[in-house]
């Protein structure tokens, strides 16, 4: 019983991680397996948040999750149940309009999503029903329905491709939605279904699918189909050539009938909606360190002022005078209570020095900010028609603070436009056009190109099929594949003769030189990885042959080769990639009918495998790919990107570290990068190679030797390093000797350091992620960017505190995973220096400049407790407190924050060293934060001061009224609100007719609604303190004389500072700007 | 005051040929939405702050402070004041007993005399202050105690005052009028001053009661409830506990001075700042005769001591004192004029040094503007 027991725990879970989809809903039939009704989700998409009902509370939730929010929560709710200083309006105001614009924000853009969830839902969808054609609504749509999807439409959920209406049971597809890659990719049939070509036939399938549970790689998809003809089933495997993803449109194909496996939020395209990890900027976390420092104050405020109130009213004539009683409940409270109430109600007071609008303006300014990037023609490239995205903004200020980059090769620093160069074989150089001599290797050759592949041949007019095409030489038709080394290959083949026409019911067909027509069936094909950076097919000659092609890398085609004049082609190659070119090596193997067999029962055993599939289908290329002839070796050409070289220039005169990271092979990749400027004649190169496989062996020691040299050596010239995946894999290796490894570590991070610029060649993508992630970790945590075009730099774009797509020719999934794209690897020079600069610089005031108002602004009413015996009387009235931060002081130092240009774009552009001068998070160092902090308590205690002394006993005006507190307030509020703003002033040097308009624009503003507070007796306000004391104020001469020097000596100091430190120790930023302006008057 | 470029962005560093004003950036690109304001180069004035620029103004804000620091504080210094403590702390003081004899319930009020000389006469309106030390008119529960819609006349705040008021909102049903703590501890002492002729008689210097609160207070924020007559408005309400008197007999010389728009209660209404402070008293106006409004000579104070400060350790003054455009005497403002004026005049010449000795690479750019 127990064994039963285990048996069904066993298969439970084997349902677990695979899935069974009966086609049709159809019973397999009896015996073979007992039919499970598994319960799947139906086909709705729900991509919306929130509901109707749920919508308040839940998005309050998770507005409120947030530690600002939070706290200003908290802080209303104190003001709401205790007896505080200010009304609860005076903080519940901004939240609350923080919260609701954030809420409607969501809201609409939730409603936005209802509606296009709605519209997906509902679109009709053909089903297959009982040898019928009926429409259901999207979201009725079941697993194991199978679907009618005509041309052009897209696919309602993922489904496994029964039959098309192509004879070959192959459809194409194209998954621009999904991936951004626009070519057409071609998706089979199971030779076993794909004769079912109408409704009442298909209905007649009788089978089941296995599979596994829904992943979300878009890539990766392991299944079996069990076709039960007459009763026997066959097992036929699935992987992702015969899984249509829902989003990928098909093409080219009449209609198809598939079998719908994963519906609805179990797609492998809602998988991928899951945002990816939340990357912070380095001056988000200086921002929170200040936080905690001004919360650390406000907390000391409170308590200190506690203190000394109960200090103060320990004499009871103090406490509770004849003339200011308490009441008698407030009395009675115990005195604990009483002193905790008295701490809440200080905090409340001072809580305005942390500023909630700060984080609304931050938001705001990182927001607007971005649309600057998407905006800016200078990246914008006219040949694509693209603009820099933006995926982030969060991070537009660390753009200004990187301090390596990452850069992938192909396609990022070169075209990825590949052009055919040349071709050897056997030591025989072809060039295109040339005459060829016929010998029997070199056509070998030549087909071998030809028909290792995955290129598609798309027609211009497919009405007229296809004989309109290459056929006739016109070029109305056109090679596609998602690696242009491919394209360009074919291309070549056919200036060289061979033309390769389509691929017709697994049929190749060739257009030799005599124009004859050949035809080779097309067996298999061991698709291309970067792991195995080889692939092959496996044909069927017209004459019955059977031939293994293999194309790929050097380093991965001469150690499988058996034959051939190897030396030659070698030497070729190195020449070559010496020459920047990328060099691919073909080589074949002929196949007897047995050996055929055998490659088969592998491959399908492989195929067949539900777990570690791919684990087992390298094995078995591996196995299959060996005892190789060499053919020869081809050359293509990848120009450099235009402007690369001096793009990498200017970011090694910004002080940045340029890594390469490629998966190319050695020679190539330090070709290209000589070609870059990244190494100079000049650079001393250190190569930490394994050349050969027999020197594995040494190759700890020898690496140790050159280790010790180097450090030796110092860091006094240029050095350059040159390092390859296995030796890095060597040093990364985790302590086999324990410590010696974690030592090489230390070792190469030193080297790496003190290295101007590093290439590793022969990278896995992993690999690369491992290097940024490497350089993340060490001792002074650089800030990394990783910029890359491939699928291959996803992985390290993720990990790099910044990263960067290209949009190359592979695909889009880089530019889907970054933070940042731009077209071109050039318009990075303009990101950084330009855009990154003037970020960092603006986000960095709008920090500082936010927490010295704040500061400036609670210090006076900090210090008006202890004349007020510490009584939380505030100093300014409610509107004052309440709209200080929303609208007098907060849209110039946004604008200042959006505007501001220190330096001229131009210059920044051609003096990339100014990059330096922002380095390591500089603007918010301590020092300064408390150089602003120090002038924020300076201005805090002159306004104060100023005021008390002039308020002194004695009357203001010329009728010998008095003045009361109230208008006391008023004028330390009128000297604070021009004192900040003044400020801005002069820290403002990028002066438009905006920047006039609102700075001075928001003085008016603060002057015009003071007139109207006090102009009017307010019937909705129960006080009335503020009527006409503004005007009253207003119309007293010594107060504007008080106020014009207040001020005067608030700004002093800083302007003192500022001129003091420009003339003697001025920054290179500083020195730029005087020269710019000399420049000018002269030009004058 | 700045070294400064008008510097159109467009024109410098970009194509030499296209050097136009305003919006060229608009002209750089066919795109219609291509502006200069996406693409960050609005025309735009670009001034530093070195010390070349700075130096003018520096001088300039000297010059100007000095004298404008001269001429407030020679001001200051022709304004006349004159005060005398009469709390009576000391036994000594004429007001000793009646200050240490206090107590709420007498039902006599308890009056002292003080005698002081006037060195120097008086011209002009001279104005007359009570002053108040460690008084906390600033205190938060204080100048909360208080309901402006009550004091504005409105009936319903008139019978049910904010709870603002507490505990000087209500004794037993009736509501007080004015409530609150302010109204409350109304500043009573009356004081009277006399011209010691050289002939010994006494003079009585006419004090003139209007004026002392500011206008838009007495016509606008304070108004008395409608009524017939004002004991039919109050009716039904009581008044404050250390009144004397309600609130509707404040003036019984003056039957427009009554209620809540009586002067000498706005005035106390307005809460000071600080805990030392003074208010309005009094107005002397100034003699139509060509004589001094209060000529030098000795003078009589007579004060009926109602207002206890001693428990708190409080101080009573009274001052007398004349006034310039500037207000009352004060020479701070003056003299932080003057010395701010100095400080940039001194930093003025600081600055020509470090321009001299470090800046010269910058000479041509500073000075032309």
């Amino acid at each position: 019983n127990s064994l039963k027991t285990s048996l069904w725990m066993c298969e439970g879970e084997n349902w677990v991680d695979s899935r069974t989809v009966y086609i049709g809903h159809k019973e397999p039939p009896p015996g073979t397996e007992a039919f499970i009704q598994q319960r799947f989700p139906d086909n709705r998409i729900v991509s919306c948040k929130y509901t109707f009902w749920n919508f308040i509370p839940k998005n309050m939730f998770e507005q409120f999750r947030r530690v600002a929010n939070f706290y200003f929560l908290v802080i209303f709710l104190v003001q709401l149940i205790i007896d505080t200083p200010t009304s609860p309006i005076t903080s519940g105001l901004p939240l609350f309009f923080v919260i609701t614009v954030t809420a409607i924000k969501q809201g609409y853009e939730d409603w936005l999503r209802h509606k296009a969830d709605k519209a997906v839902n509902e679109c009709p969808v053909q089903v297959v029903q009982n040898g019928k054609i009926i429409c259901k609504q999207s979201r009725r749509l079941r697993v194991g329905d199978v679907v009618l999807v005509k041309e052009d439409e897209t696919f309602p959920c993922d489904l496994i491709l029964l039959s098309s209406s192509r004879d070959d049971g192959t459809c194409y597809v194209t998954t621009a939605s999904l991936d951004g890659e626009s070519s057409h990719k071609t998706y089979y049939a199971v030779q076993d279904t794909k004769a079912f070509t109408t409704e009442e036939e298909v209905s007649c399938i009788h089978a089941t699918i296995e599979c596994e549970q829904p992943q979300p790689d878009l890539y990766k998809f392991v299944g079996r189909i069990n076709v039960y003809m007459n009763n026997e089933p066959v097992a036929r495997p699935l992987g992702s050539e015969n899984l249509l993803l829902r989003g990928a449109t098909l093409k080219n194909t009449e209609h198809i009938y598939a079998v719908a496996i994963y519906t609805g939020m179990e797609t492998k395209m809602a998988l991928n909606y899951q945002s990816k990890s939340q990357k912070r900027s380095a001056v988000e976390k200086s921002m929170n360190a200040y936080l905690v420092v001004y919360l650390c104050i406000l907390i000391s405020k409170a308590v200190i002022n506690t203190g000394l109130k109960y200090l103060w009213q320990s004499d009871p004539n103090r406490d509770e005078p004849w003339y200011n009683e308490r009441t008698d409940t407030e009395r009675q409270r115990h005195i604990l209570i009483r002193a905790f109430t008295d701490f809440l109600a200080f905090m409340v007071l001072f809580n305005y020095i942390i500023p909630v609008s700060m984080y609304v303006t931050v938001e705001m300014q990182k927001f607007l900010g971005s649309y600057f990037i998407m905006w800016d023609d200078e990246m914008l490239d006219e040949e694509l028609g693209e603009r820099a995205v933006v995926n982030t903004s969060d991070l537009n200020e660390e753009l200004g603070q990187v301090e390596y980059v990452f850069t992938d090769k192909t396609g990022t620093l070169t075209e990825n436009n590949m052009e055919f160069i040349e071709c050897c074989v056997d030591g025989h150089v072809y060039i295109p056009h040339a005459i060829c001599n016929g010998q029997e290797r070199e056509e070998l050759f030549f087909r071998a190109l030809c028909l290792c592949h995955t290129v598609q041949v798309k027609e211009e007019e497919t009405v007229d099929g296809i004989k309109h095409g290459i056929h006739q030489g016109k070029s109305s038709s056109f090679y596609i594949s998602s690696s242009p080394d491919e394209v360009a290959l074919v291309e070549g083949m056919k200036r060289l003769g061979f033309t390769y026409l389509r691929l017709k019911d697994g049929q190749m067909e060739i257009l030799n030189r005599d124009d004859e027509v050949e035809r080779f069936e097309l067996l298999e094909v061991l698709t291309f990885d970067s792991v195995r950076r080889r692939m092959s097919v496996i044909v069927r000659a017209g004459s019955g042959e059977m031939y293994l092609f293999c194309k790929g890398a050097d380093s991965s085609i001469f150690p499988r080769v058996i034959k051939g004049k190897v030396e030659q082609v070698k030497a070729r190659v190195e020449l070559n990639a010496v020459e920047g070119l990328r060099t691919l090596c073909v080589a074949y193997r002929p196949l007897s009918p047995e050996q055929y067999q055998q490659v088969c029962h592998q491959l399908s055993g492989a195929k067949l495998a539900l777990q570690d599939r791919d684990k087992q289908l390298a094995e078995a290329y591996d196995i299959i790919e060996r005892d190789l002839i060499l053919l020869g070796a081809t050359a293509v050409e990848d120009r450099l990107q235009e402007k690369a070289a001096d793009t990498i220039e200017s970011l090694h005169q910004a002080g940045m570290k340029v890594w390469v990271l490629t998966g190319d092979k050695m020679e190539t990749a330090a070709a290209t990068c000589y070609a870059s400027k990244l190494f100079r004649r000049s650079t001393q190169i250190l190569e930490l190679t394994t050349k050969r496989t027999e020197e594995q062996s040494l190759h700890d020691l020898h690496l140790h030797g050159v280790f010790y040299l180097f450090s030796l050596s110092g860091d006094c010239t240029d050095f350059g390093l040159i390092i390859d995946g296995a030796t890095l894999s060597a040093v990364m290796r985790p302590g086999q000797e324990d410590s010696n490894s974690g030592n090489y570590k230390e070792i190469f991070l030193e080297i790496c350091r003190n290295c101007s610029a590093v290439l590793c060649c022969r990278m896995a993508p992993l690999q690369k992620a491992q290097i940024v992630k490497m350089i993340k970790a060490s001792k002074e945590h650089p800030i990394t960017l990783a910029v890359g075009d491939g699928a291959n730099d996803v992985s390290m774009i993720l990990e790099a505190h910044v990263g960067i797509g290209i949009m190359g020719k592979e695909g889009r999934q880089a530019v889907r995973n970054s933070d940042y794209a731009i077209p071109k690897f050039k318009h990075l020079k303009k990101m950084l220096l330009v855009h990154g600069h003037y970020y960092y610089i603006r986000i960095s005031e709008l920090v500082q400049y936010f927490f010295y108002k704040n500061v400036v602004f609670m210090f006076p009413q900090f210090i008006y407790q202890f004349f007020c015996g510490f009584s939380q009387q505030p100093l300014y009235d409610t509107a004052y407190l309440t709209l200080y931060n929303i609208s007098f002081t907060s849209l110039p130092i946004l604008l200042y924050s959006l505007m501001e240009q220190h330096i001229n774009m131009d210059i920044l552009k051609k003096d990339p060293s100014l990059y330096k001068d922002i380095a390591k998070n500089c603007l918010l160092r301590w020092p300064i934060f408390i150089y602003w902090t120090v002038l924020g308590v300076y201005d805090a205690m002159v306004m104060f001061f100023g005021a008390y002394f002039l308020f002194d006993n004695t009357s203001f005006t010329s009728n010998g009224q008095m003045f009361g507190n109230w208008t006391f307030g008023t004028l330390v509020f009128t000297v604070l609100v021009f004192t900040v703003t003044f400020k801005l002033v002069l820290d403002t040097h990028y002066w438009t007719w905006i920047n006039h308009f609102v700075i001075w624009g928001s003085l008016v503003f603060f002057v015009v609604f003071s007139l109207l507070w006090g102009g009017i007796i307010w019937p909705f306000l129960n006080y009335q303190r503020m009527y006409y004391v503004f005007m009253q104020m207003l119309s007293s001469g010594p107060a504007w004389l008080s106020i014009i020097l207040l001020i005067t000596v608030c700004l002093l100091p800083d302007v003192v500072k500022k001129v003091i430190w420009r003339a003697l120790w001025p920054t290179t930023t500083e020195k730029i700007q005087v020269g710019a302006i000399t420049s000018m008057e002269t030009l004058d | 005051m700045m070294a400064s470029s008008y510097n159109a962005k467009d024109e410098d560093g970009h194509h030499s040929g296209s050097v136009s004003h305003g919006g060229a950036g608009t002209a750089k690109s066919k795109k219609p939405d291509n502006t200069a304001f996406k693409q960050q180069r609005l025309p735009a004035w670009q001034p530093i702050l070195t010390a070349g620029t700075v130096l003018p103004a520096f001088f300039v804000i000297g010059l100007i402070f000095i004298p404008i620091g001269i001429g407030l504080y020679v001001t200051s210094n022709n304004i006349k004041e004159f005060e005398i403590d009469y709390t009576g702390v000391n036994v000594d003081s004429p007001c000793y007993t009646c200050a240490n004899n206090f107590s709420w319930n007498s039902t006599t009020s308890c009056s002292c005399t003080v005698n002081f000389t006037l060195e120097q006469p008086f011209e002009n309106n001279v104005y007359m202050y009570y002053g108040l030390s460690n008084f906390y008119q600033n205190h938060r529960r204080y100048v909360k105690s208080r309901d402006d819609r009550q004091l504005n006349g409105d009936a319903t705040a008139l019978k049910d005052p904010s709870n603002d008021c507490e505990p000087y909102r209500k004794i037993g049903v009736e509501t007080i009028a004015p409530c609150g703590a302010i109204a409350n501890s109304l500043f009573n002492d009356s004081l009277e001053l006399y011209y010691v002729e050289p002939s010994g008689a006494l003079n009585a210097v006419p004090l003139a009661k209007k004026g002392i609160a500011w206008w838009t207070d007495r016509n606008v924020k304070f108004r008395n409830p409608a009524g017939v007559d004002l004991p039919t408005a109050f009716k039904g309400t009581a008044k404050p506990v250390n009144w004397r008197k309600p609130v509707y007999e404040l003036d019984p010389s003056d039957p427009d001075n009554n209620g809540f728009i009586n002067e000498d209660f706005i005035v106390w209404m307005r809460t000071a700042a600080l805990p030392t402070f003074r208010k309005l008293y009094r107005i002397i106006h100034k003699n139509q005769s060509s004589t001094s409004t209060l000529p030098s000579g000795r003078y009589v104070l007579n004060i009926t001591y109602n207002y206890p400060v001693l428990s708190f350790d409080g101080r009573k003054r009274m001052i007398l004192s004349t006034i310039s455009w500037m207000g009352g005497k004060n020479p701070f403002l003056g003299i932080a004029y003057i010395t701010v004026g100095s400080i940039c005049f001194f930093l003025g010449v600081v600055l020509l040094i470090i321009h001299h000795k470090y800046d010269t690479r910058s000479n041509s750019a500073d000075i032309p503007n």
